[in-house]
């Protein structure tokens, strides 16, 4: 477990000059791992926050992704040391909400980061991508990029066999909005149209994303569209696809918006990709418990959802016709990691 | 004292009588004990075959096509690779957790060192490969002079190494578009050479000619027997005349070497530098070398085998996913593999007692 | 003194803190005898020995090798003298062959660039090396010498251990109690074989407990006690419950009528 303490210098006084309406306060930010550069870029924008408001932020963060006890070791930290609020990004969506209730019993205020909880009430607050609007988004593109989708040939490179909420989300907004049945809404794989070839787990790196890529063309050569969970499993997609010739003629779209991915689109690595933006999630919700800790409010959902939504937009070099999309440049300025 | 030793002399007719008497009565099974006796790798050869040729009748050309076939290979070649480094620890009763972490950490050093720090390309993958020999040594250091257990120097080793990689790296990627533009050479290993639809990577060679380097190296040179003399019984070795310490760190370092070299093979296949790649080489490592038959008390089996395990392994996966089962399957056949291969090594040391 | 002893002590002085081990330990093998080395437990028969076979350094006295004094370093360095210890462990890998136990450490490479750039091994040439060995010793009773050592009974490793110490011991065979784990047959040959090794010509010093073994074997008997040489007995002439009454003090040296 890692702990860093920052942002103690602050006073009120510079608070006040920073312009926000927060005194300090102190907030924890729990993530699944401290490894993946989507969580490393999430501290980074919470201790830009909390620098700013002079909010005292500790990071904690699990061993690797799915490492609940460290994340409930962490919680009882917290509570311990009676701050005013966690920002969580959950590896065990259900199991971890026991320990969710007995902070927020404690007077906590609890926000969840990027993954919802399951039920999503067990937190105060979410603040998330929309997840399945993402994969709508990409869904969408490749719809409209490819005219006639009856010829589709799709293979998905999901995260793991555990189906994680962020995992079946993504999977079936962009079957969705591609235009395919996708059955029961809680688990892919169980989609009964001829167009997808199949379903292979990446564990959302290059490595797990080029031999997933392999095993799908054995399955099938004739895939011509790529999902993948995110960009590092669609980098890796693409030496696979290079190292049989296919690259020119296989589309692939992702979700997760870093700066590398933004740059594979620029490079025609991927079609389009959700970007989604863990900076502001994070910093949001520093806000959102330094203004709790002064003013006891909560913060409100976005209208029509049960979460916060923290944006997502759609990052193509192709732009079609009817979405709302951002170029390149744009992506580029509002990456991560 | 003649008569003595005339004595000594008529005993052995008998004891050969009892020796052929004891092979007639068991027949079949007692020379098969034997084959698999002296050649430990010949179980996961026909667990291989059997597995290859299940997979052909269940699934035909799909799976027994060339293309399929080299497919398995180049799947296997950076576990095979790493699985080399680790048999060799293995082979002298040790163990290396830290192996995955090296090749990330040599794979990281030699993006950053060529592409971020602008050195030439040569030079980055130099200093990538001094990298994992100098990890290598100072767990060699640890465990053949200092005395830890491998265990633990290991244990350490990877943690240290796994969090040196994250703060160098700050998690980030490198593309395989900028490594393609700045430094092709480490993309090196993943040019493919192809015959009539089998696609050989350079990594696939690669390993091949690791396993043939180092079968040659334990089977015909004094090295290589005094690194199955200590993992057999380092005090005997000792006494017998073997340099154990310098035995363990050359052991050591070269198993850090080659998890060097696995890193440089890591970026031919994923194109880029991702220090998220490989948290599993280790466990994935110890299961091809368990599968392969080397004994994890050291002194006993082959990198033939090791090759072989990795193989299977990756037959397996393969083959489970074109026949569209759920990739929970491939663990549960790996961890019954893993049973199986163990209780193999224990009949026969077993029967070696 | 009418001979040249071939390996002898003087004055072996070694401290373990407080306890002394050895105390002005004195010793003397000539050549062609087998010499036993008897005492009791503790009595620092096998801190000689140790010392004699370069396992442990004397803190004073000296080592004369054919009456020139030497220092070992280690077992390697004793064995640079032609000093070859049979250890009670046999020092044997048991996964490895007979031949590559017989030269482990001391492997024959092969002339030419195999040998000199590939370092490759004349395992053909140290097969045959074994083989001649074993059959100089009367043990060819094995079947393969590229069988395991582990598949061997006691004895038969204790052979191959004897063999090795023979091929590459020029002066001297220290064998450390080497029927203690055998039964009465393999005890036998082992005895057996200490004598054929003795008619090669080969002195050697037999650390053991077993009297009868010892009599049967020995030309003369090192008796040690309290970390010194008490006496040597001939076996012809002392009865073995005598030696046993020497080495556990119940008589005194002059009673015998023989001295160090």
């Amino acid at each position: 477990m890692k702990i860093m303490t920052a942002g103690l210098a602050g006073l009120a006084i510079s608070a006040a000059a920073a312009g926000s309406a927060a005194a300090a306060g102190s907030v924890c930010l729990i993530t699944k791992d401290a490894t993946n550069p989507f969580f490393v870029k999430m501290a980074e924008g919470a201790f830009a926050k909390a620098a700013e408001l002079g909010v005292e932020l500790r990071s904690f963060a699990g061993r690797f992704d799915g490492d609940h006890e460290t994340q409930v070791a962490a919680i009882e930290t917290c509570v311990a040391s009676g701050v005013d609020g966690i920002l969580l990004v959950a590896s065990d969506t259900s199991a971890i909400t026991s320990s969710v209730q007995t902070a927020r019993d404690a007077g906590l205020l609890v926000i969840a980061l990027d993954t919802p909880l399951d039920p999503i009430d067990a937190a105060d607050m979410t603040f998330a991508t929309d997840n399945f609007q993402a994969g709508v988004l990409i869904g969408e593109w490749a719809a409209r990029t490819m005219g006639d989708t009856s010829d589709a040939r799709i293979g998905l490179l999901n995260i793991n066999v555990s189906q994680p909420t962020v995992g079946v989300l993504r999977n079936q907004g962009f079957l969705t909005g591609f235009g395919i049945d996708i059955g029961d809404p809680n688990r892919w794989g169980d989609e009964d149209d001829p167009r997808i070839v199949g379903h292979e787990v990446s564990n959302g790196n290059a490595e797990g994303g080029r031999q997933g890529m392999e095993n799908l063309l054995a399955i099938d050569p004739t895939i011509n569209l790529v999902y993948t969970i995110n960009e590092p499993a669609a980098a890796g997609a693409y030496e696979a696809l290079r190292s049989f010739g296919r690259q020119d003629d296989v589309m692939i779209v992702s979700v997760d918006g870093g700066c590398p991915g933004v740059e594979d689109v620029a490079a025609g690595v991927i079609g389009a990709t959700a970007q989604q933006y863990p900076l502001q999630m994070a910093a949001l919700g520093v806000e959102a418990v330094a203004h709790y800790a002064a003013t006891g409010e909560l913060p409100e959902p976005t209208d029509g959802k049960d979460f916060f939504d923290t944006g997502v937009g759609l990052v193509t070099d192709a732009p079609v016709d009817g979405m709302e999309q951002l170029s390149v440049e744009e992506g580029r300025a509002l990456c991560w990691g | 004292m003649k008569n003595m030793s005339e004595k000594s002399d008529q005993k052995p007719p008998a004891s050969e009588a009892v020796a052929s008497f004891d092979g007639g009565r068991t027949g079949v099974l007692s020379k098969l004990t034997n084959l698999i006796y002296t050649m430990p790798a010949i179980v996961p050869l026909f667990v291989l075959t059997l597995a290859v040729a299940i997979f052909g009748i269940l699934l035909g050309d799909r799976f027994l096509s060339p293309f399929a076939l080299t497919l398995i290979l180049q799947q296997v070649a950076i576990i095979g690779i790493v699985a080399m480094a680790q048999s060799l620890v293995i082979l002298t009763a040790g163990i290396d957790l830290s192996v995955g972490a090296v090749m990330i950490l040599s794979s990281v050093v030699m993006g950053k060192f060529s592409v971020d720090l602008g050195l030439p390309q040569e030079i980055a993958i130099i200093c990538g490969l001094l990298c994992g020999l100098i990890c290598g040594l100072i767990s060699g250091f640890l465990v053949a002079v200092v005395k830890l257990p491998p265990f633990i120097v290991t244990l350490g080793m990877w943690q240290i190494v796994l969090a040196t990689v994250f703060l160098y790296s700050g998690s980030e990627v490198i593309r395989s578009q900028t490594i393609a533009a700045e430094a092709p050479l480490l993309q090196f290993f993943g040019k493919t050479v192809s015959i009539a639809g089998a696609n050989f990577t350079y990594g696939v060679i690669f390993l091949l000619l690791l396993v043939a380097g180092l079968t040659y190296a334990l089977g015909q040179t004094a090295w290589g027997r005094h690194v199955y003399a200590v993992g057999d019984d380092p005090a005997a070795a000792e006494l017998a005349g073997v340099n154990v310490r310098k035995t363990l760190i050359s052991v050591y370092a070269l198993a850090g070497l080659i998890c060097a070299f696995a890193g440089w093979v890591l970026i031919g296949r994923i194109g880029s530098v991702s220090p998220q790649s490989g948290q599993f080489a280790n466990i994935e490592s110890i299961t091809a070398v368990v599968i392969g038959g080397i004994s994890l008390f050291g002194g006993r089996g082959s990198v033939a085998g090791t090759l072989f395990g990795a193989l299977i392994v990756g037959v397996f996966t393969l083959g489970l996913r074109l026949l569209g089962l759920d990739v929970q399957w491939t663990y549960l056949l790996i961890g019954l593999l893993i049973i199986l291969a163990v209780g193999v090594d224990q009949r026969i040391r077993k029967a070696s007692l | 003194m009418t001979k040249q002893t071939i390996l002898s002590a003087r004055g072996l002085v070694k401290r373990y803190g407080r306890v002394t081990a050895l105390d002005r330990c004195d010793f003397d093998l000539y050549p062609g005898e087998v010499l036993a080395v008897i005492g009791d437990n503790g009595a620092g028969k096998s801190s000689m020995i140790k010392a004699l076979s370069g396992a442990i350094q004397p803190d004073e006295g000296e080592i004369l090798v054919e009456g020139k004094s030497v220092r070992f370093s280690s077992p390697i360095g004793a064995r640079e003298y032609g000093i070859e210890t049979v250890y009670q462990t046999l020092a044997l890998s048991p996964a490895l062959s007979i031949a590559d136990n017989m030269f482990m450490g001391r492997e024959i490479r092969k002339s030419g660039m195999m040998g000199r750039v590939f370092k490759q091994l004349d395992k053909a040439r140290m097969r045959q090396l074994s083989r001649e060995k074993l059959s100089e010793l009367g043990l060819m009773t094995i079947q393969s010498i590229d069988q395991a050592v582990e598949t061997l009974s006691g004895g038969q490793r204790q052979g191959v251990a004897v063999a090795r110490a023979a091929a590459f011991g020029s002066r001297v065979i220290i064998m450390d109690e080497p029927t203690a784990a055998l039964g009465v047959k393999e005890s036998r040959k082992v005895l057996d074989l200490i004598l054929t090794v003795k008619e090669k010509g080969m002195p050697i010093i037999l650390i053991s407990h077993n009297m009868p073994h010892v009599f049967e074997v020995a030309d003369r008997i090192h008796i040690h006690r309290l970390g010194r040489r008490l006496c040597v007995v001939n076996p012809g002439d002392c009865k073995m419950s005598d030696a046993v009454a020497l080495m556990t003090g119940a008589m005194s040296a002059d009673e015998i009528g023989q001295s160090a």
